[in-house]
């Protein structure tokens, strides 16, 4: 029989909130270097033109100006999964924002001040905004030279001569005859802009390069070892001459993932001798200059026969990349591998396409990809059912993935995938579906229900992996090393949690290093895709089962019996039922010594690692194989009342249910689903970057795009989280961290429905939208 | 360069700075109070706020010239001896916290609240912090943070009362 856990599950704080509500947390922002220098950048104001010109001289001349560096002195082409991106742009910008000059100096007043006497010369070019539009012959080529860019080989596949830097196919069936011979068919089209990830702190970097091309980065980073590879990579350096430093980080949501300032940091430091420099992103440069979410076009098309059953589903997927795809390309692989939501498709057919424009660029955004097609196929699901004139959660419970079923990449579903129809059972029961909203005390306002379902897996190569260190302290302590970050999400007092577990010491006694090293902390991939509690998790428990085998081996010698004699429980090893002979691990830790001095074994420090397992290139044609590590389900439904005067949206309830699998800390995980739904409220209702016709981007501010505040959080919210156990997972655990904003706008879109009538395929939901179409219908009535 | 006086935390501090230096750049580059953050440098998010004279402002609109003979205290003045304050405490315990950069904002304003309204209603809460952007927690642990940090000053005041304290 399984011990009862200690320490895992439980609703401890977090490891880090002293030294947060200090003021002692150190973010990159906060740090400074003797010697540091600063940097302020150009930015390009054409979405498309040839660089002419720059004439920095009045620049070079300021005093306190240490360099001034352009896009023609560097050479270099990075990126993660397709490298298409230059650290300045060279001959060409795409889009506005794009830095095309830096400045370095000895105060950011100066850089900045330098900045604004650089003239660059114009020239511009034709420019392709629409996705669509520039998947047409004769659009404007985002990227002339796409045919000679270097990507992943065998997961990308970048069409030469156009601007489609990938193509993902998913085959399943034959849709042809499915749909022909389908009872009711439907279909429909959807939008969702871009959107930004708003982490608190804006990205910042400060490289100092060193002698022999080495370098030291302190960067606000998701992944220190994605860093120290690209840049590697990118300018042909060993990696151990690279080291990445990543301090408290404020806020990522996948916007810190991949490579961020770090280039360009480090050419800086490297034009001024070596010395520190310190790059920081404005909140505007956070917008207009750093990557977004990609923008989505989704059609659908779905037939069903009369008892409800999906027989077939189309769905072809346009990204709006912007002007790199570095990222991006990956998010259009995942997004169609999920492309049909969580349910049995036996003939599915979707074509999704990563497309070039002269935008502000793509990476990942929590839960990449999810949101966007799940807008569009959550939405479906309800006008389908109401083409059948079925119940929404009727017609869902008809097509749900169950154990048997297969998914549309021909993975087998199993029990141990978790159970989509209870969490979709859950939330109907909690937000009384089936039975009519009360009404509301104003005439003018009307209340709607609605429901969605969601899911992801994390989105990842076939080999990822983690490693994690414990160390023993003199007193019998851990220390815990590993290099995924917490920037938030809670996942290193989970960690904790889990160390304490398995070693069998009080939590107290677990510390983990906040500061990521790459010279001290042991290889993981990157910290996305809601796999580090996961991954991390079983690395940690594997560190500390060697902590316990080196703890075992060298008590049993002490006690001279049998190694598999011996247990360990409350910081000590003892003979299966002696606890009196019990050794403390204070006595253990650094080796063992006998009362004659004799001593033996050494300090213990245990290593742990985790690599995905069995996972499969999805096949080019159809997309089949095996994407996923494990997959997590779950369901909102939400309960608003619109008012029909003003457009305003009021959340009066949102449930949210997910299998967790196993829920490592209440606490934290509540907290972290909570965030992920208000974010999930932002894409719904506020957010999206506008353009105009020339691809200017009208909003990189707060006055101008909203992200949620306090006054905006719902009437009310609930959380009831499944434990149906993962296969594989620490505990039984899976990822939940981007859930809980997924469908998040699906489910706000049915209630909308439900309580005006009104279809809604374009986000966000604002006032101004919402207020329009009610007028248009009583215009029209 | 203009010469000030100013009182941050309880200490008196005197520095020239020029006449375009904003607070917030005072009290993180000159004087390292880098508990401090900068979120947006516009006065749009909150994360700069600190108390000037006891009410809530965002240093990144003020110039530090402003704050000539004024009192200014920030989060590193929020913990007293070592130990946290109720209000800290209270973030700590509700689960307030995640990435943690809006959380010296948002306890300024919380602090700067309870400065004006020792018993302040859930809305007025919520009005107090609705200047401060928090992208992580979705705002409810913070919401619950601050009302706990309510109850559990005035159970003291209450206690302190009966005890004739």
């Amino acid at each position: 029989m399984a011990r009862e856990l200690t320490y895992v599950g439980k609703p401890v704080a977090r490891d880090d909130a002293v030294d947060k509500v200090t003021g002692a947390a150190q973010y990159t922002h906060d740090l400074g270097l003797p010697g540091m220098l600063h940097a302020a950048l150009v930015l390009s104001p054409h979405a498309s033109a040839r660089i002419a010109s720059i004439d920095a001289r009045d620049a070079e001349a300021l005093p306190g100006v240490r360099a001034v560096v352009t896009g023609k002195q560097l050479p270099y082409r990075l990126g993660l999964y397709m490298q298409d991106k230059r650290i300045l742009a060279e001959d060409t910008v795409r889009y506005q924002g794009e830095a095309v000059v830096a400045v370095v100096a000895d105060t950011l007043e100066t850089a900045r001040a330098a900045c604004r006497t650089i003239d660059v010369t114009y020239e511009p070019l034709p420019s392709v905004l629409d996705p669509r539009e520039a998947m047409e012959d004769s659009a404007h080529r985002v990227h002339p030279d796409l045919h000679t860019y270097d990507h992943m080989e065998g997961v990308f596949f970048p069409k030469p001569h156009t601007n489609i830097a990938h193509h993902q196919k998913i085959r399943k069936g034959s849709f042809e005859e499915a749909i022909a011979a389908a009872d009711v068919r439907w279909t429909g089209s959807f939008d969702n802009p871009p959107v930004q990830h708003v982490p608190m702190e804006t990205h910042a970097t400060i490289a100092q390069a060193l002698p022999q091309r080495r370098m030291e980065l302190w960067t606000s980073s998701q992944s220190p070892y994605t860093v120290r590879h690209l840049m590697s990579v990118c300018f042909g350096i060993p990696h151990a001459s690279i080291r990445v430093h990543v301090p408290y980080v404020g806020g990522g949501f996948g916007g810190k993932a991949g490579l961020g300032l770090e280039p360009l940091a480090y050419v800086l430091s490297d034009a001024v001798g070596g010395r520190p420099v310190k790059v920081v992103a404005t909140r505007e440069e956070e917008f207009n200059m750093l990557p977004s979410r990609q923008g989505l076009h989704s059609t659908v098309e779905i037939g069903a026969n009369r008892d409800g059953k999906i027989v077939a589903l189309k769905a072809t997927y346009v990204w709006d990349a912007g002007a790199y795809a570095d990222y991006g390309v990956n998010i259009g692989r995942a997004a169609a591998y999920s492309g049909a939501g969580p349910y049995c498709i036996d003939n599915c057919w979707i074509d999704s396409y990563v497309v070039y424009t002269n935008k502000v660029y793509g990476t990942a955004y929590r839960g990449f990809g999810h949101l966007e097609v799940l807008w569009g196929i959550e939405r479906a699901m309800d006008q389908m059912a109401r083409a059948l004139g079925m119940d929404p959660v009727a017609f869902r419970s008809r097509n749900l993935l169950k154990p048997g079923d297969t998914t549309i990449t021909g993975e087998p579903f199993t029990p141990g995938h978790g159970n989509p129809q209870q969490c979709l059972d859950v939330v109907a029961e909690a937000i009384d579906w089936g039975s009519p909203p009360d009404s509301p005390d104003d005439a003018h306002r009307v209340r709607g229900k609605g429901l969605a379902m969601l899911h992801k897996a994390p989105a990842m190569p076939t080999f990822t992996s983690c490693s994690a260190v414990i160390k023993l302290d003199e007193d019998g302590a851990a220390d815990i090393l590993i290099s995924g970050v917490d920037y938030g999400q809670g996942t290193y007092t989970v960690l904790r949690q889990v160390a304490a577990e398995e070693l069998r010491i009080p939590l107290e006694k677990v510390h983990i290093t906040w500061e990521c090293d790459t010279a001290f902390s042991p290889y993981d991939w990157q910290t996305v895709a809601s796999r580090f509690a996961y991954m991390g998790g079983n690395a940690v428990i594997e560190a500390a089962q060697d902590c316990l085998r080196q703890i075992r081996s060298v008590a049993a010698r002490a006690l001279d019996v049998s190694p598999d004699a011996i247990v360990c429980e409350d910081g000590a090893a003892f003979p299966e039922g002696q606890p009196e002979r019990a050794i403390p691990y204070e006595q253990l830790s650094l080796g063992y010594t006998f009362a004659n001095g004799n001593s033996i074994g050494g300090p213990v420090i245990g290593h742990g690692r985790y690599i995905a397992t069995g996972l499969t290139h999805l096949d080019p044609e159809t997309g089949q194989g095996l994407p996923a590590q494990y997959w997590t389900y779950g369901a909102h439904a939400v309960e608003i009342e619109v008012d029909t005067q003003t457009g305003e949206i009021e959340i009066l309830n949102l449930v949210t249910a997910i299998d967790a699998g196993k829920v490592l800390n209440p606490k934290l995980c509540d907290g972290q689903i909570v965030g992920g739904v208000i974010q999930g409220l932002g894409s719904a209702l506020w957010e999206g970057f506008v353009f105009d016709e020339n691809g200017r981007f009208l909003n990189p501010a707060f006055v101008d795009y909203k992200i949620p505040t306090a006054k905006d959080i719902p009437r009310r919210t609930q959380r009831i989280l499944l434990e149906n156990p993962q296969p594989g997972g620490p505990y039984g655990a899976r990822g939940v961290a981007e859930h809980p904003m997924i469908s998040i706008p699906s489910a706000i879109g049915n209630a909308l429905y439900d309580a005006l009538g009104i279809e809604f395929t374009t986000l966000p939901l604002d006032y101004e939208r919402i207020l329009r179409r009610i007028r248009e219908r009583t215009d029209a009535s | 360069m203009h010469d000030i006086r100013v009182t941050v935390n309880g200490h008196q501090e005197s520095a020239s700075v020029p006449a375009t230096q904003t607070l917030l750049e005072f009290l993180r580059d000159r004087l390292a109070l880098t508990g401090t953050k900068e979120g947006c440098g516009i006065g749009e998010c909150g994360a700069c706020t600190v108390l000037l004279d006891g009410r809530p402002v965002t240093s990144c609109l003020m110039l530090a010239v402003e704050a000539d003979g004024r009192s200014v205290e920030t989060i590193e003045g929020e913990a007293v001896g070592g130990e946290l304050s109720v209000l800290q405490q209270a973030f700590v315990d509700a689960g307030a916290v995640q990435c943690g950069f809006c959380t010296p904002g948002m306890i300024m304003s919380a602090r700067g609240l309870f400065q004006r309204n020792a018993d302040p209603s859930d809305e007025e809460i919520v009005e107090a912090i609705a200047g401060n952007l928090c992208r992580c927690t979705g705002y409810e642990a913070i919401v619950a943070a601050i009302r706990l940090a309510r109850d559990r000053l005035n159970a003291a005041t209450a206690k302190g009362d009966r005890d004739g304290t």
